[in-house]
């Protein structure tokens, strides 16, 4: 099973790297440095907030309002660079991620404390982030003339030859890793979304683990709503919208389980590597954003199907003969 | 052996739930060293000693003395910080994950950094499966394992936590011959280095082999231990049994008529083989047996829920290919579910629409649904069962249980059937709806319906049923009749012996 999982990413793999090919045969600039950097940069803000929705998901939960949190914590730290353009880019930065939290703690308070489902917490907060941002900005659009310069250019900046935002995501990817590689709470995210019953026996708090992850991906949407905003030069009520959606996309392409307790950091970044393909390469070779989308929805629908899990025996084994041929199985 | 210090001391030990008394003043003591078996019918309360024991439910009354200090358990961490540890009768576990952190989880060895020592990790675990003597190594995924050797999980995880008191609830209801020989070794084991083990079985072959002591309860009540070398089994039988059971039921006269079903050599591959019975107008049938003895899965089948492989269902001499429920119910079978909250009820919806759910179209003569009609119905049926409720139209989860199944009941009689197959009825209802329920099952057997009764409630079964068919992991042991029954003769034949 381990075997089967670590083909179907390595199957992964092999489709990103032959759409990669196929565009570059027809279309050479595709593959060229500067092309495949960008293609990595832009699905920066993906790899981030896929992993971020991991950890929701494996606990049997979801989000739908991270790009909604991206959109507000976004507007928010505009409109402060806009007001006080001396304000340090280092604030700016920390600002947006202690505001993603606090909006993010808001849907794991309603989820593990208030126990509302959280589909239904976060289309809630997904509504009234939204709303925040037209109230916040009183409708109005900012534009990268109302941001300060450092605000502006951080996203672009390199370091090494290769831009901040990589740098960045790199920095968030390793430390999800660690959460859910080398960490108890990590590994209890798992057994919360594996066997409720039997963590809650191992002494696994799961309300409150609940509430982390939640403020966690919080966290991650702020800092990407920062970046977000200074890369493309605007805020506004419909920034990423309907990225929430792309998000969970990506988690399923990538072998997370939205039943709970399933799902590698290499699964997900490559569910998120093969969108963020899909948006960049195709539209190289003209192919119109609508055979994106329908790609795009195939590949969901083929990941859950081979994800079902077939193996699930058909009857209790209750007859001692039955179980005998279990274990010879 | 009896000079062994006492580890455990339980006494005065009570809790109630809604409507039901499950621990009154229960007492048990274990002693390093010795297995106890822990004896008594189903609903006699041992599960509900174990919940307390390992912090799932808190005493209403009574202590909890560890060698000699007194306990609370807030949680199940305080349990196993007191030592104690359970192996359930289902495996709780986490199936994608490793050995090692199946047995770790919640108390994985990390380094100073807080991060998890994984060469630690598997090296402890790899220790622990060594001594048990299990033949997989630590980083396999647990559901590759066979049930056996998720066992040995357990209670590898068990060791992990240092336990001294180790609680074993049916350990061996999934286990071979083999795998049980094994399986007490390893108890053998856990007993030469100290620990006190509590042992839970139906099966008196097991107690006899591996219990040095027994605590006996009946209805949530202490009624005696000792040491296994000084009793014998008709003694334990008796009791556990040992109440008469002949006030609470109604008894009926009741003339028995003309066969309705004939089952025969029903089978599947896994849950049951060679079901074969008969069942009148006007009888009642009990089906008896061990909790998972594939009594349920039979009548989901005879429901068209599950497919049967092979045999023959006959209502009223005719063969009838029963594929799904719709075919059941035109046969006029009807099937009162055992998980009333799940496979019952539908409770946001009001009295009225669960009662005629099954038998809509009757309801509906010219494809529209008749609110009159409907109305009629529930009336009809939900006064006959006296449901309680400030309307027809109260929505069923604000209900009690015991009406709640009288709902659930009602609906299936107004499918107007000729065979009611009825899954525990009374299960997790107080005694006052309980009376009513077999009042009411009596009556209706007056009435010529044949009635097949599901029961894990052995007064119940027996004060009920003109006869009594017992199960046994999946095959049809024995059908009592009339002089035959009694209480020790069934629970026997359910324990699978013959003895």
């Amino acid at each position: 099973m381990k075997a089967l999982a670590k083909n179907r990413e390595v199957l992964l793999g092999f489709i990103v790297a032959a759409i990669v090919l196929a565009v570059g045969i027809r279309a050479p600039v595709f593959l060229t440095g500067e092309s495949l950097v960008n293609v990595i940069t832009d699905t920066c803000f993906l790899f981030m907030l896929t992993l971020a929705q991991m950890a929701i998901i494996l606990t049997r939960g979801i989000d739908l309002s991270l790009a909604a949190n991206l959109a507000l914590t976004g507007m928010a730290v505009a409109l402060v660079s806009r007001a006080m353009p001396e304000v340090p880019l280092g604030l700016i930065i920390l600002l947006a991620i202690v505001i993603g939290a606090a909006l993010g703690s808001i849907n794991g308070a309603l989820v593990a404390y208030v126990g509302i489902p959280p589909i239904v917490v976060t289309l809630g907060t997904l509504a009234i982030f939204r709303g925040l941002i037209f109230l916040l900005a009183g409708g109005q659009w900012l534009t990268s003339k109302d941001m300060s310069e450092a605000f502006l250019s951080f996203p672009h900046a390199n370091l090494l030859g290769v831009p901040s935002l990589i740098w960045i995501a790199g920095l968030v990817i390793a430390a999800f890793w660690i959460l859910y590689r080398q960490t108890q709470f990590g590994r209890g995210l798992y057994a919360i979304g594996g066997n409720p019953v039997a963590a809650r026996y191992c002494g696994i708090n799961i309300p409150r683990q609940q509430f982390i992850v939640y403020t966690i991906a919080g966290a991650v949407s702020g800092l990407c709503g920062y970046l977000w905003v200074a890369r493309y030069g605007i805020a506004f009520v419909d920034n990423a919208q309907g990225y929430e959606l792309t998000i969970i996309a990506a988690c399923v392409i990538g072998g997370v389980s939205i039943a709970g307790g399933i799902g590698t950091v290499s699964g997900a970044l490559l569910g998120a590597l093969f969108l963020g393909v899909i948006v960049n390469a195709l539209p190289v070779i003209n192919v119109s954003p609508f055979w994106q989308m329908l790609i795009s929805g195939f590949v969901i629908l083929a990941a859950v199907i081979v994800n079902a899990r077939s193996e699930r025996p058909i009857g209790k084994l209750i007859l001692a003969s039955a179980r005998k041929l279990e274990r010879k199985a | 052996m009896n000079d062994q210090p006492s580890i455990l001391v339980l006494s005065g030990l009570s809790k109630s739930f809604p409507g039901v008394r499950a621990l009154n003043d229960a007492k048990l003591t274990l002693r390093s060293g010795e297995v106890t078996a822990l004896l008594g019918e189903n609903g006699a309360g041992k599960s509900t000693l174990v919940k307390i024991l390992t912090g799932i439910y808190r005493p209403d009354a009574g202590e909890i003395l560890i060698d000699g200090k007194a306990q609370h358990f807030n949680q199940p961490t305080d349990s196993w910080a007191a030592g104690i540890a359970a192996i359930h009768q289902e495996t709780v576990m986490f199936d994608e994950l490793s050995v090692a952190e199946n047995i770790f989880m919640g108390h994985m060895p990390r380094k100073k950094s807080g991060l998890i020592d994984w060469p630690l990790l598997h090296s402890k675990s790899q220790e622990l499966l060594k001594r048990i003597e299990a033949e997989f190594t630590s980083d396999t995924i647990l559901k590759t394992l066979g049930v056996a050797q998720k066992h040995m999980v357990e209670i590898a995880r068990a060791l992990s936590h240092n336990a001294r008191i180790i609680i074993m609830d049916e350990p061996t209801a999934a286990l071979s011959g083999r795998e049980i020989d094994d399986l007490f070794d390893i108890i053998n084991q856990l007993k030469s280095q100290g620990c006190a083990i509590i042992f839970i079985s139906h099966k008196f072959e097991e107690i006899f082999k591996i219990a040095d002591r027994w605590t006996c309860l009946r209805d949530g009540e202490y009624v005696g231990d000792g040491a296994i070398k000084d009793v014998t089994q008709a003694q334990l039988v008796k009791l556990m049994v040992g109440r008469s059971i002949d006030q609470v039921f109604p008894k009926r006269n009741v003339t028995i008529g003309k066969t309705v079903l004939e089952v025969d050599d029903l089978s599947n591959a896994t849950e049951f083989d060679g079901a074969s019975f008969n069942l009148r107008q006007g009888e009642i049938l009990g089906f008896y047996g061990l909790v998972g003895a594939g009594r349920s899965e039979l009548m989901q089948s005879l429901f068209g829920i599950s497919q049967a492989e092979r045999g023959t269902v006959k209502v009223n001499g005719n063969i009838v290919k029963i594929e799904n429920p719709s075919d059941a119910i035109s046969a006029g079978i009807a099937y009162v579910p055992e998980d009333r909250q799940v496979q019952g009820t539908f409770q946001p919806f009001g009295i009225r629409e669960n009662i005629t759910l099954p038998s809509i179209a009757n309801h509906a003569a010219s494809n529209v649904i008749s609110y009159t009609d409907e109305l009629a119905t529930t009336r009809k049926f939900g006064a006959r069962l006296s449901v309680k409720a400030s309307s027809w139209e109260q929505r069923l989860n604000e209900l009690s249980g015991g009406n709640q199944q009288k709902v659930v009941i009602a609906k299936w009689l107004a499918t107007k059937p000729n065979i009611l197959i009825l899954d525990e009825p009374t299960k997790g209802i107080d005694i006052g709806s309980k009376a009513a329920v077999h009042e009411f099952i009596g009556e209706l057997a007056g009435e010529g319906l044949a009635i097949i009764l599901v029961s894990s409630e052995l007064p119940e079964v027996i004060g009920m049923s003109d006869s009594i068919q017992v199960m046994h992991e999946g095959k049809f042991i024995r059908r009592f009749s009339g002089a035959e029954i009694s209480p020790e003769a069934i629970v026997n034949a359910a324990s699978g012996g013959a003895h």
